[in-house]
């Protein structure tokens, strides 16, 4: 024997419990290995639908976060002045009751003025729900600075979205663009379908500044110009068009391009859908004239004009749609120079996706029944596919450049169909889902509805008589009318702003507000001890939980501390943000596996605690007692949001027997421990395409009780939902914008996307800021969560600002060169490198690397707080005034999407001091 | 024993492919954790939470960039004019390329020679490249020996330690058959990393060298490495399929307006 | 490579020691060395304190110093452990000569095992000093090591620098004889090997140099990551941002500017000035001891950066990972 003491054939640990991975959103499946009561190893669960075995560098590194030293360790009440750090150690029932106290007064006097955001969470099934029956209106979780764009553009267009919605048809595919996709909410799932990509010799195209990982191993790469990707999908479409390289036959039948539109400048029903008494949609055939739209064994026509019984003209929908894409400002020549894309690789593209599409149609064997009845022996798809990220969405004009994507997939005939984009269920769920955001509050306090929800019509804003926001963040107002997901990012400039209104409590779970997730950090973190005339401070109260000493405890009057995620419970509901697949539903919990040592609770449980002691309605039962004294865990299993619909599908009934729905089932969480902690119900071989319009779907879909009806769900070429909120702005309707709205909302609800130039184009000198400035996600990290982690901050403990060798020549720049980044916002001075695979007018960094020093118990002198840096210090979070000292949000028009990647700056060398001084940060306005 | 055994048949070790790797490091922090717990561990780390973190890592992923000669255009621009005239750079763009780096299990490899104490040798089984930590007197000789700096020394525990092939898992009896592979093959998200022995012509690796041309890394060092890399696939920038291109340039004729009008006479069936 | 200080001691030291110690055995097997018990003991106790602390220096490089016996069983392969197993061994010559040199006759010839001690222990110790080179010269991994002036540079060094310490005994031990060339300290014949070892290590060293810089490289980017077919490869990111063991062990890199200045004092320090002090020494043979102590000390501190340079200029393949072009 030539090792003394091999042993060979050791266990792992002493016991392995399977729950789900919460280092980032993506929520694999995990098997932890636990020896001698502590965590050994943590492995991906193979059995689990999201991750099939495999981890990503942030879940092995789990381990060293549950371990981490940065955990808080105990219930925290600011003595200094806030913001300075200094805190007393206080126990559970004091910081519970000083809260209940803070809260009940609150809602006594006035629910709005309590503002509930969420950061990073997936528990806003539960939190969307207690603020409802808190009764504020302001509430919401983190999508508004995050990626609304791409879930509100897919949902009011085909009733899914890329946004964790829906995936590439992995397995027959031909030919993925990718767009702006650094890591994605998806982080395993899409390096596993890519790997299959690959295997297959599937064409992979990356549509992205910069050539990193996903781009890395693309056949092509297209450095587009951020911000211009409309004009490149424009440009492809009209080369569709050109080329007559378009299913007509999937539009006619699936989506409302036949559907006739109304022309009638300057009235009221200008723009809007002709429908037949009952309200259904009509359109043009050659033979019958006008006919119902949803009519089967028809020949609609999508061009030409015509006259309706009533005498109005109208005209199919598609044709305002060819007429807009043939327009000669969306021809490849013309685009080229703005994308920084040669017009001829534009055109080889639409080509070569043409060819995937129409000459490469797959047929897959497979029966199935559409919803008009009719048998189809096989399922013809358009093997192209499309995914697009936040380098579509954290743009201004993001919401239209995504809904471009989504056209041009209809074009092609390339939604739901084998080869192209799949929806996941519970998806499609309507186009947009039914539920509207909670408006007035009912006798009881409780909201009539969720805080959140899906904006239909004018009528649904959250607006007051005058027209202006309701919401702190003014999302659901005019300013931003489909922010379905709220606008976490404004909350604390209007909370000190007073604009629209002032709040007394900010009440914050997981989200790094002062630091990573702010734009203006310096100024955010100033506005946090901001105090007014009569040495108050503007925001009363900030009640933060946390798990970790970040950046934004020191700003917290009083800090719950909550426990890591290997030590709660917590739901993975379908009707939050689910996991499931093309394939199948999913829903999954988290349960402790080792219990804490140190005093904290789970959030949840504290949240219900709090309900429970506020008096909240739905926390009590009738008889006054505590409706969950068994705290989150007995909520997940026993909560009702409408009889027999809980917050976990699988094994309801109270013998288990039922899935989706059924009676609540006292051992479901036993069920669910005992089957790797998740559910999986696949959706039947039938239904696995065309769900939109697939009977073996939506059978199966509405017996989950997922959807309510089996009608088709018809996907919106044409969105004449805004077109009434343009009509609104035009003068017509019961709820109109007010007076400086009208020509805004006039022209971002254009019932058709188009392309415009991110705001910031034309705010900012683009002679003096040339340079576009982006970040990316480094696949290793999770946003600030990474750095206290011993293992992946080896791998990355500061940044480089990322530049092309050749814009660094012209500015006589070398690796290692300090130079000043500088916004008209302010300037950072910050280390670069040299990348070839970055676009020349574009520089980037790694996201979210650089850290305030002392945060996360690191050390002082750590490089994540001397070189390491952040861009947020250099964006503007709100756009330049206008006439009457207004000032809009740097966000989307349409949804209220923070537009981090609007960001213009100019690069020069920081010659005037020596390279060993640390990074630093200077603002113009504070 | 340092004397290296005889060229043993079975020759373990891994087939990573550059050509899917996205450099995501979940293979590096798997072994890193696998290790660290296990009974080649700990893999101690230096300074953690401070200024000059450092640790031992089996498994390390780099980044390259590779730039292809970049030739003038049609005009003859060469590529900084090509970018400041036209913006676009006419041809094949830099690749990135990720790049894991761990023992490659050399057949011939003079870390297991030069080694004083026998802690490092060569199992003559399967060829995997071990250190027994506990003759290893911690002389650092064989990480000089490496070529490809498999090796890393831990300050803390006085010894050097590599990458094990996961030998406590491959050959695990406690683990179901399937889990029997190393932690960074099982871990990789994108399935780039292959694990097989390479000694056998008709084992599953042996067959992906074969097709995709994997290669060794450094063959004039003479260690004759176990491990395979498989090439990044050509990459089609800006070239493309100009064969499938070709047939669809037949473009609208813009002259007969309006262009709208073609699509009067498509019959559609709903 | 990181110029370890233990290592450079440990070098410089031993071989110093072992250059004095194979000196002596050459005398003693030629039977030239002169007989009283003093002239046997000094350099004989002396080179085994030299070796002894370059050993034990030798050890606190050591991870596991507690564990070095183990060092001795690879003999077969390993330098290092034949380096030891010499090492070791050559206490048993010394260790005889000691017995010797208490129990002999100073009026008669040195006896045949004295001579056969002798032998063994020059043997003993140019194997030893041999070794130690071929540690470094066998890596292939490190094109500055791996060549054939590695050896011969080894055992000059050793020779001349045992040679330096001779000197400086022999004088010391001759204040007060009455013939000026008796009170230099060696003979003509050895000084003018003290020399001639100068002038050839000076040789060899430039030599050496010329060869390190030569543009020959056993290796470059592109063959370390295999990407050199699809064009010019340079580094994009690391694997991590800070330092890591090999960066730090391996990753050294000496400014070109500093090593010229560092060559240059080495050769002025190392060979020059103790020529000079020979030289001085012939012209003022009363002040033999001082010119020698001062050789020797110059002698010493530029082997010892000359020691440095051999690690600090040497550059490791594996730096072809983090960047650089060719090694
Ligand atoms: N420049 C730039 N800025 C950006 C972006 C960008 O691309 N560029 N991206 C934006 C986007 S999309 C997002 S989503 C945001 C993300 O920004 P944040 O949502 O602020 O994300 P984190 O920094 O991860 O902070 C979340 C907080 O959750 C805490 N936490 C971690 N685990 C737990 C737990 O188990 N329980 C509790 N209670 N807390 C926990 C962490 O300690 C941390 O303080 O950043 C945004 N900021
Ligand atoms: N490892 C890890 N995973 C994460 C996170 C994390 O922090 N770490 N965060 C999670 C969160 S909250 C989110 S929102 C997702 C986000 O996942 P991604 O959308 O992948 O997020 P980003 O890293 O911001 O990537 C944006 C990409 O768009 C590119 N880009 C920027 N501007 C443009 C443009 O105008 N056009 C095009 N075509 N591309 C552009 C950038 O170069 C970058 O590659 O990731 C989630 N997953
Ligand atoms: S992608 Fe990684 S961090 Fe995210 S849930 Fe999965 S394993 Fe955990
Ligand atoms: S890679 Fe290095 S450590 Fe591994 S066997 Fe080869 S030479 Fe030895
Ligand atoms: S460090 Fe340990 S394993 Fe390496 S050569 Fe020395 S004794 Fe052998
Ligand atoms: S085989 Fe095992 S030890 Fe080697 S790199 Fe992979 S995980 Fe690490
Ligand atoms: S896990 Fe796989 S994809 Fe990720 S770096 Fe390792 S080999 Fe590459
Ligand atoms: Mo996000």
């Amino acid at each position: 024997m030539t090792h003394a003491n091999l042993k060979l054939h050791e266990p792992v640990g002493d016991e392995v419990k399977t729950t789900t991975c919460y280092m980032c959103a993506c929520r694999c499946g995990i098997k932890v290995h636990l020896k001698d009561g502590k965590v050994r190893y943590i492995q991906g669960n193979p059995d689990h639908p999201v991750n099939r075995g495999v981890i990503c560098a942030k879940g092995s590194a789990g381990i060293m976060q549950h371990y981490s030293p940065a955990r808080l360790r105990k219930p925290l009440l600011r003595v200094g002045e806030r913001g300075k750090g200094e805190f007393r150690e206080i126990e559970w029932d004091e910081a519970l009751a000083l809260a209940t106290q803070w809260l009940g007064d609150i809602r006594r006097r006035n629910p709005d003025e309590l503002a509930f955001f969420t950061g990073r969470d997936q528990s806003q099934a539960l939190t969307g729900w207690w603020a409802q029956q808190f009764g504020t209106i302001n509430y919401a979780a983190h999508g508004g600075f995050c990626s609304v764009n791409m879930a509100a553009a897919g949902m009011y267009t085909f009733g899914g979205s890329f946004w964790e919605f829906g995936e590439p048809d992995w397995e027959h595919t031909r030919y993925l663009m990718m767009f702006g996709v650094a890591e994605d909410h998806d982080s395993n799932p899409i390096k596993l379908g890519l790997g299959k990509l690959k295997q297959r010799g599937a064409k992979l195209l990356a549509i992205n500044p910069v050539r990193t990982g996903y781009a890395a191993i693309a056949d092509e790469w297209l450095g587009i110009r951020p911000g211009t990707d409309g004009l490149f999908v424009g440009a492809l479409i009209q080369e569709l068009l050109n080329h007559d390289w378009v299913d007509f036959d999937y539009l006619v039948r699936y989506t409302n391009a036949h559907h006739l539109v109304v022309r009638d400048p300057g009235g009221a029903d200008d723009g809007l859908i002709a429908r037949d008494a009952a309200g259904t949609p009509l359109c043009w055939t050659r033979d019958a004239g006008a006919a119902r739209a949803d009519a089967v064994g028809i020949a609609p026509v999508v061009v030409g004009e015509y006259t309706l019984d009533d005498g109005r003209r109208a005209v199919p929908a598609f044709q305002l749609l060819a007429e807009r894409f043939l327009a000669a400002e969306y021809s490849a020549d013309a685009v080229a120079p703005q994308c920084g894309i040669d017009a001829a690789a534009i055109r080889r593209i639409a080509a070569e996706i043409a060819d995937a599409a129409f000459r490469q149609e797959i047929r897959l064997p497979v029966a199935w029944t559409d919803v008009w009845g009719r048998q189809h022996s096989e399922m013809i798809g358009r093997p192209v596919s499309l995914h697009a990220m936040r380098g579509i969405s954290a743009h201004s004009n993001g919401f239209h450049t995504c809904r471009l994507l989504h056209t041009l997939q209809m074009l092609l005939g390339a939604i739901d169909t084998p080869g192209g984009f799949r929806y996941q269920p519970p998806y499609p769920k309507g186009v947009p889902p039914a539920n509207r955001p909670g408006k007035s509050r009912k006798p009881d306090g409780t909201l009539d509805a969720g805080p959140l929800g899906y904006v239909h019509a004018p009528e649904d804003l959250l607006v007051d008589a005058e027209g202006n926001p309701r919401r702190l963040d003014k999302a659901f107002s005019w300013q931003h009318p489909l922010a379905v997901h709220g606008m976490l990012q404004s909350v604390i400039a209007n909370a000190v702003a007073g604009d629209p209104c002032r709040i007394d409590t900010l009440f914050l779970f997981m989200a790094n507000m002062s630091w990573n997730s702010a734009m203006n950090t310096t100024g955010t973190r100033r506005m946090l001890v901001e105090k007014d005339d009569g040495g108050e401070y503007k925001i009363p109260r900030i009640i933060y939980v946390d798990a970790y000493a970040s950046e934004m405890v020191e700003f917290a009057d009083l800090v719950l501390p909550d426990t890591t995620y290997l030590e709660r419970h917590d739901c993975i509901s379908l009707l939050d943000r689910p996991i499931s697949d093309a394939d199948g539903a999913s829903d999954a919990i988290r349960h402790p596996v080792v219990q804490p040592d140190r005093d904290v609770r789970p959030f949840q449980d504290v949240l219900l605690d709090l309900g429970t002691r506020l008096g909240l309605p739905g926390c009590l039962r009738e008889d006054g007692s505590p409706r969950y004294p068994g705290g989150f865990p007995q909520y997940m299993v026993e909560h009702e949001r409408a009889p027999s619909v809980g917050l976990l599908a699988g094994w309801r009934g109270r013998d288990g027997s039922r899935e989706g729905t059924g009676e609540p089932n006292p051992q479901q969480l036993e069920r669910y421990k005992e089957h790797g902690a998740f559910w999986h119900a696949e959706v039947p071989a039938a239904g696995r395409y065309y769900k939109m319009a697939n009977r073996d779907y939506l059978d199966w879909a509405r017996g989950l009780g997922f959807v309510g009806s089996t009608h088709a769900q018809v996907m919106e070429l044409y969105s004449e939902r805004l077109q009434r909120f343009r009509l609104a702005a035009q003068g017509h309707g019961a709820v109109q914008p007010p007076a400086r709205e009208r020509e805004r909302v006039a022209r971002y609800f254009d019932p058709l996307p188009f392309w415009y130039a991110p705001f910031e184009w034309s705010h900012v000198d683009l002679a003096r800021y040339p340079i576009a400035a982006i970040t990316q996600r480094p696949m290793f990290m999770y946003h600030a969560w990474g750095s206290q982690n011993a293992w992946l901050r080896q791998i990355t403990a500061r940044n480089f600002l990322y530049i092309h060798p050749q814009t660094a020549q012209a500015l006589d720049l070398r690796d290692d060169d300090w130079v000043w980044v500088e916004s008209p916002h302010g300037r950072i001075r910050v280390p670069v490198r040299c990348h070839n695979g970055t676009e020349p007018g574009t520089v980037w960094s790694w996201n979210a690397i650089g850290k305030k020093r002392g945060a996360w118990k690191l050390a002082p002198d750590a490089p994540e707080s001397q070189q390491g840096f952040l861009l947020n210090h250099v964006i503007t979070e709100l756009l330049p005034p206008r006439a009457g000292g207004y000032r809009y949000a740097n966000a989307d028009p349409v949804t209220g999407q923070a537009a981090w990647f609007d960001l213009r700056v100019r690069i020069e060398k920081a010659a005037d001091e020596p390279e060993t001084q640390p990074h630093r940060v200077e603002v113009a306005r504070a | 024993m340092t004397m290296l055994p005889a060229p043993a048949r079975r020759k373990l070790g891994l087939v990573i492919d550059l050509d899917t790797c996205v450099g995501c490091h979940a293979c590096a922090v798997a072994c890193k954790e696998w290790n660290d717990g296990g009974q080649f561990g700990p893999l101690p780390d230096e300074d953690a939470y401070g200024a000059e973190p450092l640790g031992v890592w089996f498994n390390r992923i780099h980044s390259y960039e590779v730039q292809p000669e970049v030739t003038p255009d049609s005009q003859g621009n060469g590529p900084l004019q090509q970018l400041y005239k036209t913006g676009f750079v006419e041809n094949a763009p830099a690749m990135t390329v990720h790049f894991p780096r761990s023992c490659l299990h050399c057949e011939k490899p003079d870390c297991v020679t030069v080694c004083p104490t026998g802690a490092s040798y060569k199992r003559a089984e399967d060829g995997i490249v071990l250190v027994d930590e506990e003759k290893c007197i911690g002389c650092k000789l064989c990480s000089w020996a490496c070529p490809y700096g498999a090796r890393e020394y831990s300050e803390k525990r006085g010894v050097m330690q590599k990458c094990t092939l996961c030998v406590d898992r491959i050959y695990n009896e406690s683990f179901a058959p399937a889990e029997r592979q190393p932690a960074c093959v099982m871990a990789c998200p994108t399935r780039a990393r292959h694990f097989g022995d390479l000694g056998d012509a008709d084992s599953a690796v042996s067959k992906l060298v074969a097709e995709r041309e994997g290669y060794a890394l450094m063959p004039e060092l003479g260690y004759a490495p176990v491990n395979r890399y498989l090439p990044p696939r050509p990459r089609r920038n800006g070239c493309g399929d100009k064969a499938a291109a070709a047939d669809h340039t037949e473009t609208l004729d813009r002259d007969q307006l309006p262009p709208l009008l073609r699509w009067v006479d498509k019959l559609l069936s709903r | 490579m990181h110029p370890a200080l233990s290592v450079i001691f440990f070098t410089t030291l031993s071989g110093a020691g072992y250059g004095l110690l194979a000196l002596l055995g050459a005398g003693l097997a030629l039977d030239l060395w002169p007989r009283e018990t003093a002239s046997l003991l000094w350099p004989l106790g002396l080179g085994a304190l030299l070796t002894s602390t370059g050993l034990l220096a030798s050890m606190a490089h050591l991870g596991q110093p507690l564990r070095a016996w183990r060092a001795f069983s690879q003999w077969r392969s390993s330098w290092l452990s034949r380096e030891g197993v010499c090492a070791v061994t050559s206490y048993l010559p010394m260790a005889a000569i000691a017995l010797l040199a208490l129990r002999q006759d100073a009026q008669l010839p040195w006896p045949a095992a004295a001579r056969l001690a002798g032998a063994a222990l020059l043997a003993a110790a140019l194997l030893t000093v041999f070794c130690t080179a071929r540690i470094y010269s066998s890596l292939r991994t490190i094109p500055a090591w791996h060549n054939a002036w590695v050896a011969p540079g080894y055992l000059l060094f050793a020779a001349y620098s045992g040679g330096l310490w001779l000197w400086l005994l022999a004088a010391l031990h001759q204040v007060g004889a009455p013939l000026p060339w008796d009170r230099l300290g060696l003979a003509p014949g050895p000084l003018m090997g003290l020399v001639g070892a100068a002038l050839l290590v000076t040789a060899l060293k430039l030599a050496y140099w010329r060869r390190i810089d030569g543009p020959a490289a056993v290796a470059d980017i592109g063959s370390a990551t295999g990407l050199g077919r699809y064009g010019t490869v340079s580094a994009f990111e690391k694997p991590h941002t800070e330092y890591n063991y090999i960066n730090r062990e391996m990753g050294f890199v000496l400014a070109r500017k500093h090593a010229a200045r560092l060559r240059a004092f080495a050769l002025v320090c190392g060979l020059g000035l103790p020529l000079l002090g020979v030289l001085a020494a012939i012209r003022l043979p009363d002040y033999s001891p001082s010119f020698a102590a001062l050789a020797l000390l110059s002698g010493s501190l530029g082997i010892f950066v000359e020691r440095w340079l051999f690690f600090a200029e040497a550059r490791h393949v594996v730096n072809l990972y983090y960047g650089a072009r060719r090694v």
